[in-house]
């Protein structure tokens, strides 16, 4: 697929070997922008270039990496040491797409200035329902679909989406199909057909991420439904911010029915030089039976997500909230995991 | 170029230095109580709770003796079974087994967006002409597929209820969810938008085959609908103008009721409340609004934090927790090297530390993790207040299950309004 030599550090091949579109949706507070953004730096390190793309108009990139707001422009954020690859960043904005595709596809000129005086571009972009991600999705396409031919365009081995949550997935990357629906035949219906054409195709994939809770899964399971019915293709699913496994089972049932022995922990404490009063050693073990309870809540989820049939990455919950440095441990990880 | 939607570089609103004084409690139930609060809108980004929030607080109201509406946009399955709104016919249904004894009620919905579509047709237009606008293939993919629709319909279900409400005096209180849209602003922005258009030339160009006297074809409308033909093809423009003359008697109409329905938001009834978790993403959007509510002159009654982590007790820092959690794994480590030494026997059988296992460095390192999170999301919280001081707060710990019945709703409102 990527015509570079591959990295020295890049496995033997990745769960998604020929994919150049990753979609990552979820279901909000589940931290997929940050799935995306860690993907996209795990699939830079294998030593092509990535680019990573948001479509919601929150600067989200910017501020998971710390630089500056990114301008409708492909961004240089991250470069590898000794050429091994490198992350660019795209914040689309519809506006800023339909003025490119206009002056890309058609020679309008002074036409195209009118076509601003008129109130079309504003209308199409904030009051006209659906066009939007008619727009979204087509430069998503554009950046996707360049190759050699394409003159000056960088080409990407790989391009990353932070799509729309999961309750809106289907219905964005669906549109254009309802876009064909109605334009039965010109330059509209022939863009959808293509835009349609890659996101159905084994180039692509969509990502689900999640957390293990019971509404999040629900969801994740609801949006793999609707996707496979949709025809779209579903690509993993990303457990994030799961909790670590400090208790064993066993250690985890006694502290579910209270037989952690106050005793033992007291005398642990004062071994080590901690003043073991009794507050501190009944909220240890409070903390540790609300512990084995979420575990055993995850547990049950893990089990539904398990049951999904698709592969499955897991992410860590950093204590501190993700910073950039915490953003690479968990592209390290997604790597680890054979995602990227 | 048109000024973009909501521009980024908007000032903040509030103090320049920070105050001294502590973050205002919100007090639900006085809101709640307030005869006054005739409307509640609960916003913020999605998967912060938004739903169940709403539900929460109808739910309160109406046990406290408020007849109650509340509209919920998206609600889990679960819960939608649990207030027995699961099917969708687009009018409030009466919640079953909520405590009327204070002489309240409580009826949900959930909003049908194609369904309330439908409805804005057919009472705006002739039979004839709703029947030959249903049929639309234009009108079907905007009424049921297309992001955006469903904050003008949230707009206008809302309004509906109030029109109802005031007529028949079924409700004294509307709670509204709202879309789990890109931004929580979204449906703020709706009949402004609309206007933008309707008021704009884009419209009457569109129009222009309907009622279009050719004296008014300028220079540049001919250049306008020609760029539009080139790219849309020219059948395809065709059926936009269809579309757009056949909903034209509508639109006037109903961009009068989103204007009515928006000005009823700044009311002195209405009630913001902005609902986020302890997460930057969250606190940085209901920042935002906060700000947004106060330009657009909106009344905002608080702030909620749901989701927040339980305190860690006992008085030790994740710093002390940690370094006792390695001395104990170096404790153990002695341990094990002298007896696997002098006996030959694994240091978990006859480990030398109390509790054996690690059971009690592991229960420190669950400790540091929390007193972390607490304190990032301490941390966060304080940020928001300090911009924003003047907004009373309600902070909701993390609940270990799901909501999806009344018991779950109750406790909820239980947490809101801080009484154990």
């Amino acid at each position: 697929m990527s015509p570079r030599t591959p990295a020295p550090d890049s496995g033997p091949g990745t769960d998604w070997d020929g994919v150049r579109l990753h979609i990552v949706t979820g279901k909000g507070g589940t931290g997929k922008s940050t799935v995306a953004a860690a993907l996209a730096l795990a699939l830079a390190s294998r030593g092509g270039t990535a680019l990573l793309c948001e479509v919601e108009d929150r600067q989200g990139i910017a501020q998971l990496f710390d630089v500056p707001p990114l301008p409708y422009e492909e961004r240089r954020i991250v470069q590898g040491p000794d050429d091994g690859g490198a992350l660019y960043a795209l914040a689309i904005e519809p506006e800023s797409a339909l003025l490119e595709y206009l002056s890309m596809y058609y020679r309008l000129g002074r036409a195209g200035r009118a076509l601003d005086r008129f109130g079309v571009i504003d209308f199409a972009t904030t009051v006209a329902p659906g066009v939007r991600d008619v727009l979204l999705t087509g430069k998503i396409y554009e950046a996707v679909q360049r190759n050699k031919r394409t003159k000056n365009a960088r080409r990407y081995d790989a391009v990353v989406l932070d799509a729309p949550p999961t309750g809106r997935i289907g219905q964005f990357l669906n549109v254009n199909s309802e876009l064909a629906g109605l334009a039965k035949m010109g330059p509209i219906r022939s863009q959808a057909d293509n835009v349609m054409g890659l996101l159905h195709s084994d180039r692509t994939r969509v990502h689900l991420v999640t957390i293990l809770e019971d509404m999040p899964v629900q969801e994740t399971a609801d949006g793999i439904e609707e996707l496979r019915r949709a025809g779209l293709p579903v690509g993993g699913v990303v457990v994030n911010l799961a909790r670590r496994a400090e208790l064993g089972e066993e250690e985890r049932d006694r502290a579910l029915s209270g037989r952690l022995d106050p005793g033992l922990l007291r005398a642990d404490l004062e071994r080590v030089g901690v003043r073991a009063s009794s507050t501190l050693v009944e909220a240890l073990a409070d903390e540790a039976r609300e512990h084995a309870e979420r575990r055993e809540l995850e547990e049950e989820q893990r089990a539904r997500i398990t049951a999904l049939g698709v592969p499955t990455y897991e992410l860590p919950r950093l204590p501190d909230g993700v910073d950039l440095g915490g953003l690479y441990e968990l592209a390290a990880e997604l790597c680890r995991q054979g995602m990227a | 170029m048109t000024a973009p939607r909501r521009s980024r570089t908007s000032s903040r609103v509030g103090p320049l230095v920070a105050r001294t004084e502590g973050v205002p409690t919100l007090d639900v139930d006085a809101l709640l109580a307030d005869r006054g609060t005739r409307i509640i809108v609960c916003c913020g980004s999605g998967g912060v709770g938004k739903t169940t929030t709403s539900a929460a607080l109808a739910l309160r109201a109406a046990e406290q003796g408020r007849r109650v509406v509340v509209l919920t946009i998206d609600p889990a399955r679960r819960l939608a079974q649990s207030m027995g709104i699961e099917t969708l016919d687009n009018v409030p249904r009466p919640v079953p087994a909520v405590d009327g004894s204070s002489g309240g009620s409580l009826e949900a919905m959930m909003l049908d967006m194609k369904r309330t579509f439908d409805e804005v047709v057919e009472s705006g237009a002739s039979p004839q002409m709703a029947a030959q606008i249903l049929a639309n293939p234009f009108y079907d993919a905007v009424s049921s597929s297309f992001a955006g629709t469903q904050e003008y319909m949230a707009m206008e279900k809302l309004g509906q209820l109030h029109a109802e409400a005031r007529r028949t005096g079924a409700w004294d209180l509307i709670v509204v969810d709202t879309p789990p849209s890109r931004s929580a602003l979204d449906f703020l922005d709706a009949p402004e938008r609309l206007s933008s258009f309707l008021d704009g030339r884009l419209i009457r160009l569109l129009l222009m085959p309907a009622r279009g006297p050719a004296k008014l074809m300028t220079a540049g409308v001919n250049l306008v609908t020609g760029a539009l033909a080139k790219v849309l093809g020219g059948q395809m423009l065709r059926d936009v103008q269809t579309f757009v003359a056949a909903l034209d008697t509508l639109f006037g109409g109903f961009r009068e009721r989103a204007q009515r329905t928006y000005r009823l938001l700044q009311a002195d009834g209405t009630a913001f409340l902005v609902v986020a978790a302890p997460e930057p993403d969250a606190l940085r959007e209901a920042a935002y609004f906060v700000e947004r509510l106060n330009e657009e002159r909106m009344p905002l009654a608080g702030l909620v934090v749901n989701r927040a982590s339980p305190a860690a007790r006992g008085g030790l820092s994740a710093e002390q927790a940690l370094a006792a959690a390695q001395r104990l794994d170096e404790a153990a480590q002695t341990d094990q090297t002298d007896q696997t030494g002098e006996t030959g026997e694994t240091g978990e059988e006859a480990g030398g530390s109390a509790a054996g296992d690690g059971v009690t460095a592991a229960l420190l390192r669950l400790h540091a993790d929390r007193a972390r999170i607490v304190a990032r999301e301490t941390r966060l919280r304080r940020r928001f207040s300090t911009v924003h001081p003047d907004v009373p707060t309600a902070v909701v710990p993390a609940l270990s299950v799901d909501v999806h019945d009344l018991a779950g709703l109750r406790r909820v409102g239980d947490l809101l309004a801080h009484t154990p």
